[in-house]
């Protein structure tokens, strides 16, 4: 039997996501081993061509990491839908949007002018902004259609299975493989990783007080963080009881808060309302003018609780006036 | 590594040495694997295995197949022990979370420091290695070498990167210094002052922005000393600084100018090699860091007494020199800012790269596989992921090559996207 | 369509205290904008801040939480929590540019039948005045590229 076919592709994204599977290490090896890789555009020379020759459904499955936000990336992931049998979404940014996702805070007008008219480093008489169309030297050169809104990958195409975390954890790819090279994977829709909380499989829970109770919010740079209480117990925005496990905490291992990009649990629909709620509960005042003063440090709510999932939300983004 | 700096700046703080220290010589344990990564699995598919190699082989597989399954297996030791240490220390090794305004999270405890000297120790061995490889692989190949010297892959621009106080490399910090197409000094600045030396020119054509020199300005993509195109990254570092601060860089950096023809190299394809001498600077750096005390003292934090309001940082990335500058409001939260990122500083040198390495080598209208391939190898020694410069914009490169007949008429077009 | 426009509210309100005071106001046959749709709650300490953005998400232009008086709470500690989680949505909804109007939380004892009125109708007079909500759908593959022709109305 040939080994099935598999393929990765990048959409908004930073790269990390593609280092996250050479983080695989000598575990590249074992997959190459097993599998045919016939699409890496990071790392092999297979061209858009060469995926439109396939049969559909030819990939077994295809990774795609990154947000979608403009025509081209639509193209493409519309065609690896087709030609793959199942998709996978790989990384916060495809999962929920992620960083770039931030962007759903503005919009297509606010950032082109920004970057081609107003930062200090910009020199344009003309007042040039890319076209989607040009003419050059008798031809049309064309650009990609840059959208309003930054998208997820369910948003734009059919999505089977989510890879979370930014990037995703080594060993949870090494499971997401393993378990579609067994044909053991749970349901449709599934979110490939513990379903449980971070602070369920952190080091430091011992020392997370069953009520606790926050005077004052503090962010890293105020304080000198102990290496062994729980963060949130030191007045630091850990969201690790809003965020699934399956990272290995290591975020908090290096002595830093949790930020969520590994997403919520299943019985979650929207993270950031989810984290909003653990954080409010914390705050140990009753009166409205002490309630104020303490939520006031959180001094970036939307930052803060949507870091990687703003496009995923409810909200989704920034309403227009 | 750029944000931090960019906050120390921002909140007006000296960082204790040790946190300095701690984090030059993670950021130096990262160029070792980037450089290795790129070097192996992604810029170096074309000299090891071959430019004109069948396609399915031009990749870290056919790497393996050529350097042996025991050299790629070394190659992966090597770069999972210094993303081990990267995880223990920066908590991710993408999207490291210790920075903080005024040091690092938490200090490296004195009883890891054989660890991390074990390690350096290594990582020098494999730089040195690498450039054997690459001596044995590219520089005995008459061929390679011929490309690497040849017209098609060759641009006299300025060239920009941090210096340390003696014009020697550095990564992490330092002083930008500018040479132009001769190699002599056209200006030297601290990052803060970034706008007083570079601009960027919007085309209709790109998303991209493409730096040039203010001082010299815009004068469309064209080679020489009246345009302000200049270049970035391992080419661009080797021919700003003079010489290396580590022995056995240094005497690599010498035998590269020599078997070039001096300084400044203006060959694009040399890129891969100074890439290799400066991942044996990057080890012998780490191994300097790792040997010193006080890189392991607990003192890694200065908290902040001042207000923020505008901070600038600047770094040396893989792919070259990467500023950012933030504009806050009095809570730290960013109201403004700007990013020159790697690749837009190599960016118009690119397009003027790929253009001449087009014309160079298709001939007659006739063009294949291979040939598309070469064109590509002009734009794969700076940045093998274009996403980096542009972030959200597309990710993959949409290199079409047209081919016209000088009656304008299209001959075949050949796309890669 | 402003002279049209007719508001959608959705109020979480408390069993004990504010949805008995709702009640009390319709038994006295007080009026009230016609506009509410009531969600009864054992506490305003349930209401999850995932409910109140579904609720603008599936049409609501504005939503109203009402609990307890300080002190009051059935169990104690719910309307608290309410409060805080009131003041931390605030300013997210702030950023995301959903007009204060549109948020509110009361204190309604079981007999301020009168404060329910009072307040319902100060809601839908404020909200007519700055119009419906319209939140952008959010586009599934299905209906993707019916939303990219409209997103390209709105953008330039
Ligand atoms: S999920 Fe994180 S690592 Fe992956 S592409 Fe997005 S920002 Fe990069
Ligand atoms: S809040 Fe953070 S530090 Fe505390 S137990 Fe949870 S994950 Fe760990
Ligand atoms: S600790 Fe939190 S932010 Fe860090 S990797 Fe884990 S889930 Fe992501
Ligand atoms: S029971 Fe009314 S607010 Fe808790």
């Amino acid at each position: 039997m040939s080994k099935p076919k598999v393929g990765f592709y990048w959409c908004a994204s930073c790269g990390g996501c593609e280092e996250a599977v050479v983080d695989l290490n000598e575990g590249v090896l074992d997959v190459v081993e097993a599998v045919d890789i016939v699409f890496w555009p990071v790392a092999l020379d297979f061209k858009r061509s060469d995926v439109e020759a396939m049969e559909d459904g030819e990939m077994a499955v295809c990774f795609i990491n990154g947000a979608i936000r403009n025509s081209e990336q639509k193209e493409m992931v519309e065609i690896l839908r087709k030609k793959s049998g199942l998709i996978v979404a790989f990384g916060s940014c495809s999962h929920m949007g992620g960083i770039p996702g931030l962007a759903n805070l503005h919009d297509k007008e606010s950032i082109f002018n920004r970057v081609y008219h107003t930062v200090p480093t910009i020199d344009n008489p003309d007042g040039t902004i890319p076209q989607v169309e040009t003419s050059v030297c008798g031809t049309t050169v064309e650009l990609p259609e840059f959208w309003d809104t930054v998208r997820t990958l369910n948003q734009v195409i059919d999505v089977d299975y989510y890879l979370p975390g930014c990037a995703p954890p080594v060993n949870l790819i090494v499971g997401a493989v393993t378990a579609i090279l067994e044909g053991k994977l749970p349901e449709k829709g599934a979110v490939l990783a513990p379903d449980k909380a971070l602070c369920d499989e952190c080091d430091r829970r011992e020392s997370k007080p069953e009520n606790l109770c926050i005077d004052e919010f503090k962010r890293p740079y105020q304080i000198i963080i102990d290496e062994e209480e729980c963060l949130l117990a030191q007045g630091l925005l850990c969201l690790g009881s809003a965020t699934r496990a399956g990272c290995d905490s290591i975020c908090v291992k290096g002595n830093m808060p949790c930020t969520g990009c590994m997403g919520p649990t299943s019985r979650v629909n929207d993270f950031g309302a989810k984290a909003l709620s653990a954080m409010a509960s914390v705050a140990n005042a009753n009166d409205e003018k002490d309630v104020k003063r303490i939520i006031g440090g959180i001094a970036d709510p939307v930052g803060s609780f949507n870091k990687y999932s703003l496009p995923a939300s409810y909200l989704h983004r920034k309403v227009r006036k | 590594m750029a944000g931090a700096k960019t906050l120390d700046n921002l909140f007006k703080v000296d960082p204790p040495a040790a946190a300095k220290k701690v984090r030059e010589m993670m950021y130096n344990i990262f160029f070792v694997e980037d450089h290795a990564l790129h070097f192996y699995f992604l810029g170096g598919p074309d000299f090891v295995v071959g430019p004109t190699a069948p396609k399915g082989e031009r990749n870290i597989l056919g790497v393996l197949g050529k350097v042996g399954l025991e050299i790629g297996k070394e190659v992966i030791g090597l770069r999972k022990q210094m993303r081990d240490l990267m995880v223990s220390v920066m908590g991710k090794a993408i999207h490291p979370v210790f920075g903080l305004p005024g040091g690092i999270s938490k200090p490296i405890k004195k009883d890891e420091q054989q660890k991390f000297i074990d390690a350096a120790n290594h990582a020098v061995e494999f730089g040195e290695f690498t450039l054997k490889i690459f001596n044995d692989i590219v520089l005995k190949n008459e061929q390679y070498v011929e490309t690497i010297l040849s017209d098609a892959y060759t641009h006299k621009t300025y060239y920009m990167g941090l210096v340390d106080e003696n014009n020697q490399l550095n990564f992490y910090d330092g002083k930008l210094r500018i040479v132009n197409p001769d190699g002599e000094e056209f200006a030297k600045f601290t990052g803060s002052e970034y706008v007083e030396h570079l601009s960027e020119h919007v085309e209709p054509w790109s998303y991209i922005k493409f730096l040039f020199l203010k001082n010299v300005g815009w004068n469309g993509f064209e080679d020489g000393k009246d345009s302000g195109v200049y270049a970035v990254a391992p080419l661009a570092r080797l021919n700003v600084s003079d010489g290396m601060p580590t022995p056995k860089a240094h005497a690599a950096y010498e035998q590269y100018f020599e078997t070039l023809g001096g300084k400044p190299v203006h060959q694009t394809l040399a890129t891969h090699w100074a890439r290799v001498i400066e991942m044996v600077y990057a080890a012998e750096r780490f191994l300097e860091l790792a040997t010193d005390e006080e890189t392991f003292s607990p003192d890694v934090r200065t908290i902040p007494t001042e207000t923020p309001e505008k901070g600038v940082g600047v770094i040396e990335a893989p792919r070259g020199t990467l500023f950012h500058h933030y504009e806050t409001d009095e809570n730290g939260i960013i109201t403004a800012a700007n990013l020159l990122v790697a690749t837009q500083n190599n960016a118009a040198r690119i397009a003027m790269s790929v253009d001449k390495s087009a014309r160079a080598l298709i001939k007659d209208g006739k063009i294949d596989d291979g040939i598309l391939n070469l064109v590509e190898m002009a734009f794969r020694a700076y940045d093998p992921c274009h996403g980096c410069a542009t972030h959200s914009l597309p990710g993959q490169m949409p290199l079409a090559v047209r081919i016209y007949d000088s009656a304008h008429k299209l001959l075949r077009e050949l796309k890669q996207n | 369509m402003s002279e049209q426009f007719e508001p959608k509210i959705v109020a979480f309100f408390c069993n004990w205290c504010t949805y008995t005071a709702a009640d009390l106001a319709g038994i006295s046959r007080m009026k009230y904008a016609p506009n509410v749709r009531v969600v009864r709650l054992m506490c305003s300490g349930r209401v999850d801040p995932q409910f109140i953005l579904a609720a603008f998400r599936d049409g609501a232009d504005g939503v109203l939480i009402g609990g307890c008086h300080p002190g009051d709470c059935h169990y104690q500690e719910g309307n608290y929590k309410a409060l805080r989680r009131f003041h931390l949505l605030k300013p997210v909804l702030e950023e995301m540019n959903i007009e204060d109007e549109r948020f509110r939380l009361e204190w309604i004892s079981a007999s301020e039948g009168d404060k329910v009125q009072k307040v319902i109708n100060e809601m839908v007079e404020q909200i007519t005045k700055l119009g419906p909500l319209d939140l952008e759908p959010i586009s599934t593959p299905e209906t993707l590229d019916e939303m990219l022709e409209k997103e390209q109305e709105i953008a330039v």
